[in-house]
């Protein structure tokens, strides 16, 4: 018999359902549990999914997490490449924020003032042209009032208020899918675009979610994450995983 | 046809206080480090430098030569953060113009077509314009979208890595990614290539398909061939990135002795003693 799922699998089931109905797009995961999450759609309900070895390549197959040459090349995906999918929307990519806010603004340029930083983090990098460009979600590994935040320092990924007022250009493709923790799932379809918890992982308490979270959530229709199928699990722990990398990332 | 071979020297000596520098490569990977470690030595400064940015950014903000950068990130890739970038950001040293990445290669498109701007989607509704002043948006003559007009991002100079290269300035890639690299170089006043090897013209069309062939020589002004001049960033196939000097760039930045100690170790000969260092290992 299988044994129960870790919280690490629980996040990796709740990133692959992030892929759910996207069909043959570009999976585009920043982080380990994202790759797991993306690579475990493609093996079961998304198989029409491309991804990329994070370098120039599309791969063919679905290998283990470090381990990409082991699969066959489907496609040439250098960065002026990702740049035009991105630009023409088949795509579908999960960033990592180091702050998320209500309305799904996403920083992960600096903290402080842009023109006075206390900490200098990456840059924009991609997130303001995805963000209104195609679906983004976002997962955040450790949960904390510090990453879900009243208000970014610094807006990097658009979240709904100002896509909104930036107008119909901004709008007009923006969609902030989900966002994944490692207390729970979250998503926007409340009447306002604001947060709302979608569900708790099994053995998390909503208040727990609650308290570090430094904005109000909608918790109302919250429910229990799902638990993987046997499959799926061994699918992460034999053929995806087998290293088990995913627990260094989220701990039980 | 022109033999354009000249030092990595010669390169700098064409240089001038206050230009507008674009670099090529892309985070850790195929930077023309051997060029950027010539900057270093030099007395230039209060340069404007353009790239997509790696330890090209923290060498050249460690030694105090930018006044202002432009770029979409700074990362080391394997390490996320590059430190002289971060302490020069948050010592306040440099002024920036920070842009999404897509916007960035927009610009330099720009540039290279010698139009005032190219418009975009990427930027509505972030803090790019807000931290961008000088930024406009354009309206559609034919509908009604509002789109950022990403002004062109005019360099004077633009220098490059490859891995091979003609004495014309031909050359080609020979990795997974071209990177930007020809963008950088038409969107360039003056353009010069670093290289693995040089090699005659004829064996440089058969160093790979003929679409690895990136630059012709109307995009190059001068080729220097300089082994192992992009280090300590990658260059696939002829070598990958040395993760281990560049943990010892990243602990060498933690403090003042310690970043003396490395920069008397490897940056304070010419390119020849750096890479003999570099042979040495990185434990003195």
């Amino acid at each position: 018999m299988t044994s129960a799922a870790t919280r690490a699998e629980i996040c990796a089931i709740a990133c692959a359902d992030l892929f759910a109905g996207d069909g043959e797009i570009l999976a585009s995961p920043m982080g380990l549990l994202p790759t797991l999450g993306a690579r475990l759609a493609k093996l079961t309900t998304e198989p029409d999914l491309l991804l990329s070895d994070g370098e120039a390549y599309l791969l063919a197959d679905v290998p283990e997490l470090g381990n990409n040459s082991s699969s066959d090349v489907e496609g040439w995906l250098p960065y002026r490449k990702v740049f035009d999918i991105v630009a023409h929307g088949r795509r579908h990519v999960v960033m990592g924020a180091n702050q998320i806010d209500r309305y799904g603004n996403q920083n992960i340029s600096c903290i402080g003032a842009h023109a006075h930083p206390t900490r200098q983090l990456l840059g924009f990098r991609g997130a303001p042209g995805n963000t209104v460009n195609h679906p983004t979600s976002y997962w955040i590994p450790r949960h904390s009032t510090r990453v879900f935040v009243e208000s970014v320092d610094v807006v990097s990924g658009v979240g709904y208020d100002r896509a909104r007022a930036a107008g119909s250009s901004a709008q007009r493709f923006h969609q902030i899918r989900r966002v994944v923790s490692n207390l729970g799932v979250f998503d926007f379809n409340t009447s306002d675009h604001s947060m709302r918890l979608v569900s708790t992982h099994p053995g998390v308490q909503q208040d727990d979610v609650v308290q570090q979270t430094s904005f109000p959530l909608d918790t109302r229709d919250a429910g229990e994450t799902r638990q993987p199928s046997d499959e799926e699990l061994r699918l992460l722990r034999e053929v995806l995983d087998p290293r088990g990398l995913r627990e260094r990332e989220v701990s039980s | 046809m022109r033999d354009k071979r000249m030092t990595v020297d010669e390169v700098v000596s064409q240089l001038a206080d206050g230009m507008t520098i674009g670099i090529g490569g892309w985070g850790s990977r195929r930077k023309p480090m051997a060029l950027v470690r010539a900057i270093l030595r030099s007395s230039l400064r209060d340069l404007t430098v353009v790239t997509y940015g790696g330890p090209d950014v923290g060498l050249l903000c460690a030694a105090g030569k930018v006044r202002e950068l432009i770029y979409g990130f700074v990362s080391l890739d394997s390490i996320p953060y590059d430190p002289w970038f971060r302490h020069r950001r948050q010592t306040g040293g440099i002024a920036v113009r920070e842009l999404d990445e897509g916007m960035l290669q927009c610009g330099l498109r720009a540039a290279g077509h010698r139009l005032p701007f190219l418009p975009i989607r990427a930027g509505l509704g972030s803090d790019v314009p807000s931290t961008d002043p000088q930024l406009r948006t354009v309206r559609s003559p034919y509908d009604d979208e509002e789109l950022i007009a990403m002004p062109a991002l005019h360099l004077d100079v633009a220098l490059v890595h490859l891995n091979r290269a003609d004495r014309h300035g031909n050359a080609c890639y020979l990795g997974p990614d071209p990177y930007f690299d020809d963008l950088f170089c038409l969107a360039a006043g003056r353009r010069y290539v670093s290289c693995e090897r040089v090699v005659d013209t004829g064996e440089l069309g058969s160093c790979g398909p003929p679409q690895s062939l990136l630059l012709n020589r109307l995009m190059v002004d001068g080729v220097v061939e300089t082994p192992g001049g992009a280090h300590f960033t990658s260059c696939v196939p002829d070598y990958g990135r040395d993760e281990v000097f560049q943990q010892h760039y990243v602990d060498a930045a933690a403090d003042g002795e310690s970043w003396q100690a490395f920069t008397g170790r490897f940056l304070s000969g010419t390119e020849e003693e750096y890479q003999a260092a570099v042979r040495s290992g990185v434990a003195s």
